[in-house]
């Protein structure tokens, strides 16, 4: 097939021979040409566009048509200053709604992926011991892993349901509560019932990742420790968990980033609720609800600019090899 | 601003307060699995309270993974009023919510959407990721592990990042209410996920044998088809399987993209299943219909469970 | 079939030069073996000249053409990996025919080719196996019958024994000495850090330290007359015993070489030295003894046949007249002849 390339005629007319290297690395570069292409088409070209967009006044109306006027950084931030001298501030970072949105989205973060990291090493742990039905278990852990978002929020929001959920009716007969909840509905617990949803759903992905880290450490230093008599929680704190440590941050890194961007788990259970909206959803729904693409492109921008520094941040801080290049 | 930080450190005080909770509570547990080894045939009290607390822990797990699907299997064979009342045991055999579903028309148009999309993305993801990951993980050049961070940060990409650019670039291909305009956007994250693990899988393969071959004569091509290919395809259907996963779930692009009922895919189909009117939420059928678009995936992941297992963590953790 | 030339070749990777100049030249139908210790570029060496590594700088040339930009297929090569490199999911068969398909050879010559290495090599039963199926040795076989099938002009082998074990490594040195006759006029290359394999096959030897190359001359050359310290200590088993201080004052050098087989013991106070035996070992046909004489290290005197002296006895020893090797300080053979003889 392909193989006359080695001895194209054009290359020993001109006299040159090509080299191993040059041929592999001319190869490299039509193997990669056509990721490469697909990935500017699909997802650098549109960053760009929507970028672009959060400098125009474009609504559903002009965006196709390329009616949108120009209008800087109107979108983000502006200032009007009235008759009597009042400055008013108006675009998306002096919306309300928008911090409203960042505050959930930071709370949400934090809070889930403290909650899988610390259950997660349990899980990871318990699958790591060596017990009768080890099997079983990581196969039941796998099960939460593998429904799809939207029908995991749909089957827990049937279990929320304030009137004939499960759970109200459980807690109602162990008598911590007296009177039903609407988890989903009331701003004070929204949040609650998304993080329940979003641990449940994501714990065993933690798990798998730690499990995989733990597998690596030596079982003989293990061993070695209990010949020495050292007690299992100073063995965990001492040799697991620094030994841990590379694994575990990549997992947080993986996790942070996908807690930040979170929409169809929030969009589906708990819609529209001002305890849960996150910076994905608010700038959905000014996109495609409302109409406005300046605003809505604005937000993501913003969105996108949060999570491109916390990667920075992370990979200069850290130094962690994220490309697994360096281990090599 | 003074008021600003104020309310920050006391979230961040809650937030401590909660972390210490919440090890607090955790800690016995940890303890349980910690010392589970070192306990072995303890016949003492402290050694069966403990041995009690780690099967509690392993009954735990099972239990709260479990339960919420079992949970939907038992709503979705009830009907009628017996769907109101609360009961832990199946109480009845109803099929009554799978007809419903299964008889409209368009939510087995979504299955069959749902399939043709997320196969023909995942196809198409891995004919370019092979070549693109054997040059990522055996040529040496200049960039490479920068272009590597590059395409990682790609599958990070928070969406709806992309939403506005993406909607007018499928517009203007007029594919927009297609299966295309879900292929093509799906492209954005199983392109990546394919390039990045295939990639670890490629770097894992010996270099003697692609020296042996390039001695014998192998260009680059040949090495990938006839030598690599024939050695990778466990990862191939592995990383296949995951990324056909991750098209079948995804929700936004979906939502975005389509308007006709006859154009969605499983996951806008199920969100926006409706009854009668506005306020009755058909809970009988939506979990009817969540288990239909469920048992298959488990199965999937159940009998792959091991292959899974290697490409979610080839794709995450490098000790 | 092919005379290999290097000239002033060097290799680095980035700021580190792995080989630092190399000239040396291989005769047709020559076996060539490199040897030296870990690190020293012999595996190096012989990926540049296979073409799988590129030369930084300096020239290689193959019956008298350059070939520093010819991919390995064209050079006329084969190579024989250390960890036999074969591929997993093709059967013998195909794994010795693969290279020659890819370069387009008719199925009827291919097969012929193919069959007939596979009886040279004793593995024409095996040839629908998988290499899984076969044994370490069955796989190392079909590794140089895959080379064998591929006609080379130029035969290298990168370490083939060490992934076998002892008894395996002796037979298959045995084999690899057989096809070295057989194909009288292929050259061959051999990469071994195990000098007993470098001198037990080679027509010539080239010792390679830190990159550059310390001597080149036949097993016998090297070993009565080694050009410098290093060879002289790499080349012999056991190792050289070297003297330094007084005991090499005495005869004019500063480091004073003598192999334990030409130390005799002579009666008491005879010999040019005295000193206790601190350890002994029993090897069968020789006996090693561990002489502490004052040096830094005790010297080893090899004894043919059982000769039974207690540890801690007192004995005087005796170098053969003109087995003695004399350094100067630089590490180079001392030329003045020895005013005491």
């Amino acid at each position: 097939m392909t193989t006359t390339v080695t001895t194209a005629p054009g290359a020993r007319a001109s006299g040159k021979e090509v080299s191993l290297q040059q041929q592999r690395a001319r190869a490299a570069f039509w193997f990669l040409a056509p990721m490469l292409v697909m990935l500017v088409i699909v997802a650098a070209w549109p960053l760009f566009r929507s970028i672009m967009f959060s400098f125009t006044d474009a609504t559903s109306d002009t965006i196709f048509n390329g009616q949108s006027e120009w209008v800087g950084f109107e979108n983000y931030l502006t200032w009007r200053v009235r008759d009597n001298g009042e400055v008013r501030w108006r675009g998306v970072l002096a919306d309300p709604d928008w911090w409203n949105a960042v505050w959930n989205t930071v709370r949400f973060s934090l809070i889930s992926v403290s909650l899988e990291t610390i259950l997660g090493l349990l899980v990871a742990l318990v699958l790591n011991a060596e017990f009768k039905g080890r099997g079983f278990v990581r196969a039941a852990i796998l099960i939460p892993w593998a429904i799809p978002t939207i029908v995991s929020a749909k089957m827990w929001g049937w279990m929320l349901n304030d009137q004939f959920g499960i759970i109200n009716n459980a807690l109602m007969a162990l008598n911590i509560i007296d009177t039903p909840i609407a988890w989903t509905a009331r701003p004070d617990t929204a949040m609650i019932a998304v993080l329940i949803v979003d641990v449940w759903k994501t714990t065993p992905f933690m798990a798998l990742l730690m499990l995989a880290g733990l597998q690596m450490i030596p079982r003989d230093m293990y061993e070695a420790a209990r010949i020495d008599g050292i007690h299992p929680v100073k063995v965990f704190f001492r040799l697991t968990l620094p030994l841990l440590k590379p694994a575990l941050m990549v997992a947080v890194i993986f996790r942070v980033l996908d807690a930040l961007r979170i929409f169809d788990l929030i969009y589906v259970l708990t819609p529209r609720s001002e305890g849960t909206v996150t910076m994905s959803v608010i700038s959905y729904l000014n996109l495609q609800q409302f109409g406005d693409y300046g605003e809505g492109s604005a937000q993501s921008t913003l969105l996108f600019l949060i999570i491109a520094v916390f990667v920075l941040l992370y990979i200069w801080l850290g130094r962690v090899d994220l490309s697994g290049e360096r281990s090599k | 601003m003074i008021e600003f930080a104020g309310s920050l450190l006391l979230n961040l005080a809650y937030f401590a307060a909660f972390l210490a909770v919440t090890s607090l509570v955790v800690f016995p547990f940890y303890y349980a699995v910690l010392s589970s080894a070192d306990r072995g045939e303890d016949r003492t009290g402290a050694g069966l309270f403990w041995n009690i607390m780690f099967w509690l822990v392993v009954v735990l797990i099972c239990l709260i993974a479990i339960f919420p699907f079992y949970y939907a299997i038992l709503t979705s064979l009830e009907t009628g009023t017996a769907i109101f009342r609360v009961n832990y045991l199946p109480e009845s055999f109803d099929l009554r919510n799978y007809e419903s579903v299964l008889g409209g028309r368009s939510f087995v148009r979504s299955v069959l959407n749902s399939v043709f999309i997320a196969a023909t993305t995942v196809i198409f993801a891995l004919f370019l990721a092979v070549t693109a990951s054997y040059a990522l993980a055996r040529v040496r050049f200049r960039g490479r592990g920068l272009l590597l961070m590059t395409i990682l940060a790609v599958s990070m990409f928070p969406q709806i990042a992309v939403l506005s650019g993406l909607f007018e670039l499928i517009n203007w291909l007029g594919i927009y209410n297609t299966p295309w305009a879900l292929i093509l956007s799906y492209t954005i994250f199983t392109l990546p996920f394919t390039v990045w693990v295939l990639t670890t899988f490629m770097r894992d393969l010996p270099v003697e044998i692609e020296e042996a071959a390039i001695v014998d004569g192998a260009t680059p091509w040949v090495i990938i088809s006839k030598v690599f290919l024939p050695l990778l395809w466990p990862a191939l259907v592995t990383t296949g399987l995951l990324a056909f996963i991750g098209a079948w779930n995804e929700f936004l692009f979906a939502l975005t993209f389509t308007v006709d009922e006859t154009k969605r895919t499983v996951p806008v189909a199920i969100a926006l299943l409706s009854g009668a009117s506005e306020q009755e939420i058909p809970w009988g059928p939506i979990m009817a219909a969540s288990v239909i678009v469920t048992v298959p995936l488990i199965v999937l992941v159940l009998v792959f469970q091991r292959k899974i297992v290697a490409g979610l963590t080839a794709g995450g953790v490098k000790g | 079939m092919a005379n290999i030339q290097l000239r002033n070749v060097t290799k680095s990777y980035g700021s580190v030069t792995v080989i630092k100049g190399i000239d040396l030249e291989i005769r047709r139908g020559e076996f060539m073996v490199f040897v030296g210790p870990s690190g020293c570029g012999k595996s190096t060496l012989l990926r540049l000249i296979s073409g799988l590594e590129s030369i930084s700088t300096g020239d290689l040339y193959f019956d008298g053409e350059r070939v520093n930009n010819v991919i390995p297929s064209k050079r006329g090569i084969a190579m024989v990996f250390q960890s036999y490199a074969l591929y997993p999911h093709m059967n013998v068969y195909e794994n010795m025919a693969f290279g020659m398909k890819l370069g387009g050879a008719g199925k009827g010559e291919l097969d012929q080719r193919v069959r007939q290495s596979a009886k040279l090599l004793q593995i024409d039963h095996l040839l629908d196996r998988l290499p899984k199926q076969l044994s370490g040795g069955q796989r190392q076989r079909v590794a140089i019958g895959r080379a064998i099938t591929r006609d080379p002009r130029v035969f290298l082998f990168d370490e083939p024994l060490s992934n076998l074990d002892a008894a395996l490594r002796v037979a298959t040195r045995l084999e690899i000495a057989k096809l070295h006759h057989d194909m009288r006029d292929v050259t061959m290359i051999y990469v071994t850090h195990d000098q007993v394999e470098a001198m037990t096959l080679a027509d010539r030897i080239c010792v390679l330290r830190d990159g550059r190359v310390e001597q080149v001359g036949t097993p016998t050359e090297l070993y009565e007359r080694p050009d410098n310290i290093f060879v002289a200590g790499f080349i012999g088993s056991p190792k050289m015993n070297f003297l330094e201080g007084e005991f090499a004052a005495a005869q004019g050098c500063s480091t004073l070489g003598v192999r334990s087989e030409h130390i005799d013991i002579v009666p008491q106070g005879a010999g040019m030295w005295t000193g206790t035996v601190v350890h002994a070992e029993d090897l069968g046909s020789d006996n090693y003894l561990f002489v502490d004489i004052g040096a830094k290290e005790p010297i080893i005197v090899r004894q043919p046949g059982k000769v039974t002296i207690p540890e801690g006895a007192t004995i005087s020893l005796q170098p053969r007249p003109g087995m003695l090797y004399r350094f100067d300080d630089t590490g180079r053979p001392v030329q003045a002849p020895l005013a005491a003889e």
